[in-house]
């Protein structure tokens, strides 16, 4: 049974964001880039579900620029066996046009489940994965945190508000997961060496018109300087607060 | 007729959700800046009678499709029910709730449209919706503009008022043929406990590495229940990792975003991570040992202070007040 991942190259979770003075974007220099932490559960699952059957492919396709090749490096070190970038330079397309490029690429294997992220931690839209599974006409489960697959069908988890639902879904599907589903492995020195060596096909691709257009970028509001609250021990500071969030913030 | 907006209302077991209510009063004000009508749409079995309730807020017309294939959620039988009534909608919105995050990617790649997801702020300039979200956790904003029809949003549950508003909805219902639905929800389980959800709760009292181990949360769930039923109990991703508490209580980039009015972090250093997932909320209260934690930056009320002695002193503080 073979398996894709779609799998986008974002900045680390760490990395502090810099707006471009022209307001076209944000400042890409000296930003580290990694894999979307939610991708590498589904790197991990599709590996888990491989070793288990014995059998099978994990593909890993990307869309973004030449710089992502480093990020299906790693998900091939991790032990995915072939990378395909769909190389669309650092334009920008929404998550409709990207949906179609990677719902076309999809097609074209044959692919019993696929993953990505609940949601890319850069854009944060959490579309790509519905919207793939729409255009390629297959059902999709988002937020899941529980994989069980059985012949044609997957009995997926997924997290609502105050509690889960579990879902059948006929395969192929489009999984998208959330953290809990799995522990990602790390990729091992002798993992490096062979993803070396594992294929990776660069394709050009160009994005159609974007259909949804940011048109502005800007700061996040400043949050004006906040107080510490002093007191000689802990139950004045504790009447303190309380007192402030009843009288000045009052929301209690 | 022109359905200049139209809001998706989400109900589950039966009940409208309160982020429904959000997005038609929202609706209600984007509808009004061009002159148009804002309508909604409820998908489910039985539903017309929330339309009433949906026309209090400000519906003009509520659209209903029922089908016992429509008791639960099944995503691709809601898409197509909402894609038919939305495809001649100038705007359609509803909530970044899970269903509407699920749901509303799928209605507009059926139609053929782009969307905004987890918008804070929703405003026409002519026809033309203007979409503020955040990016990178937060830590930008970007204002998207969609050239698709419709233009499709969905708006961050409590951020956007619900308000009533004196228009008595008319309902008209729409028969859509349901094919097969590819997905089937198998069983629904609540959390076990009566909070409210993180995402939809006023109050949340968060616990990080500091809080030593699992039993400990007990002072903050104690907080909690003295705050009411609107408060609930949140962790960082530390004390998610450690075992303490579930996946599904982390506040952070990779856990929930949360907006509550109060939001009281103990025991949290305030990495940018878990900044990230708490930043918008209303005030902020940092209760922290170390004078020196990056969480004193960001809050509006700190204290330096060993939180196993505050916390109970907050606690009987609380039950005092509430108790006056
Ligand atoms: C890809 C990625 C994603 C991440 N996503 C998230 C996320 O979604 N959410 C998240 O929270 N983190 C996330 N993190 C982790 C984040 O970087 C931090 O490690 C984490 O937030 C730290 O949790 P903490 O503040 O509870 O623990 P610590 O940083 O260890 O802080 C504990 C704090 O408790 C204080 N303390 C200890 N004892 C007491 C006491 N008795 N009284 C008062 N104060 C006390 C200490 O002074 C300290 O400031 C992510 C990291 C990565 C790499």
């Amino acid at each position: 049974m073979n398996s894709a991942v779609i799998m986008k190259q974002v900045p680390d979770t760490e990395a502090l964001i810099k707006l471009a003075p022209d307001g076209s974007g944000y400042v890409k220099e000296g930003v580290k880039f990694v894999m979307n932490p939610y991708d590498e559960f589904g790197v991990e699952e599709a590996l888990k579900i491989k070793e288990a059957a014995g059998a099978g492919e994990v593909t890993i396709i990307s869309l973004g620029s030449e710089r992502a090749v480093e990020a299906i490096r790693t998900a091939l070190a991790m032990g995915a066996d072939k990378g395909v970038l769909l190389n669309a330079g650092e334009g920008s397309a929404c998550a409709l046009g990207l949906a179609k490029a990677l719902a076309e690429e999809l097609k074209a294997g044959d692919y019993k489940i696929i993953f990505c992220g609940k949601q890319a931690i850069d854009d944060d839209m959490a579309q790509v994965g519905p919207m793939v599974a729409e255009l390629m006409g297959i059902p999709c489960v988002t937020v899941v945190t529980k994989v069980e697959l059985s012949g044609n069908k997957a009995v997926c988890t997924r997290e609502i508000e105050g509690g889960k639902e579990i879902v059948e879904v006929a395969l192929p599907a489009v999984i998208a997961c959330q953290k809990g589903l799995n522990e990602p492995r790390y990729a091992s020195l002798p993992g490096i060496m062979k993803a070396k060596k594992k294929p990776l096909d660069q394709k050009d691709i160009s994005l159609g018109d974007a259909k949804a257009v940011i048109v502005k970028w800007e700061a996040p509001p400043e949050r004006p300087p906040g107080r510490i609250i002093e007191g000689d021990d802990a139950a004045t500071k504790a009447a303190a607060l309380v007192k402030a969030l009843r009288e000045e913030a009052k929301v209690i | 007729m022109a359905k200049e907006v139209l809001v998706f209302a989400e109900q589950r077991g039966g009940a409208l959700r309160k982020v429904s209510f959000e997005m038609v009063t929202t609706g209600r004000k984007l509808a009004d800046s061009m002159g148009g009508e804002c309508c909604a749409v409820v998908v489910g079995d039985s539903v017309s009678g929330m339309a009433a309730d949906l026309g209090k807020y400000g519906a003009d017309k509520v659209f209903v499709v029922e089908d016992a294939k429509l008791k639960d959620y099944v995503p691709d039988l809601y898409a197509q029910a909402v894609a038919e009534v939305a495809k001649d909608a100038k705007v359609l919105i509803g909530g970044a709730s899970a269903m509407g995050k699920d749901l509303l990617p799928r209605v507009a790649a059926r139609l053929d449209t782009a969307m905004a997801s987890d918008c804070v702020k929703l405003d026409m300039d002519g026809n033309s919706l203007m979409a503020l979200r955040p990016v990178f956790a937060g830590k930008a904003f970007v204002t998207i503009k969609i050239n698709g029809t419709p233009q499709v949003a969905a708006g961050r549950p409590k951020v956007f008022p619900a308000e009533e508003n004196a228009k008595a909805g008319a309902v008209e219902k729409v028969s859509v043929s349901l094919g097969d639905a590819k997905a089937a929800l198998k069983e629904l389980k609540q959390e076990a406990g009566d909070r409210v959800d993180l995402t939809e709760a006023d109050i949340i009292v968060s616990g990080g590495r500091g809080m030593k181990g699992p039993d400990e949360y007990k002072i903050l769930e104690e907080l909690a229940d003295a705050l009411g039923s609107t408060a609930t109990v949140g962790a960082s991703r530390a004390a998610v990792d450690a075992g303490w508490r579930p996946h599904s209580d982390q506040v952070g980039q990779t856990g929930k975003t949360v907006s509550p009015s109060l939001y009281i972090a103990c025991g949290i250093s305030g990495a940018i991570q878990h900044l990230a997932g708490m930043g918008s909320s209303k005030y902020i209260v940092a209760v922290n040992k170390d004078a020196d934690a990056p969480i004193f930056s960001k809050a509006d009320y700190g204290i330096v202070e060993d939180l196993f002695k505050l916390v109970p002193e907050l606690t009987k503080e609380v039950k005092k007040l509430l108790a006056e």
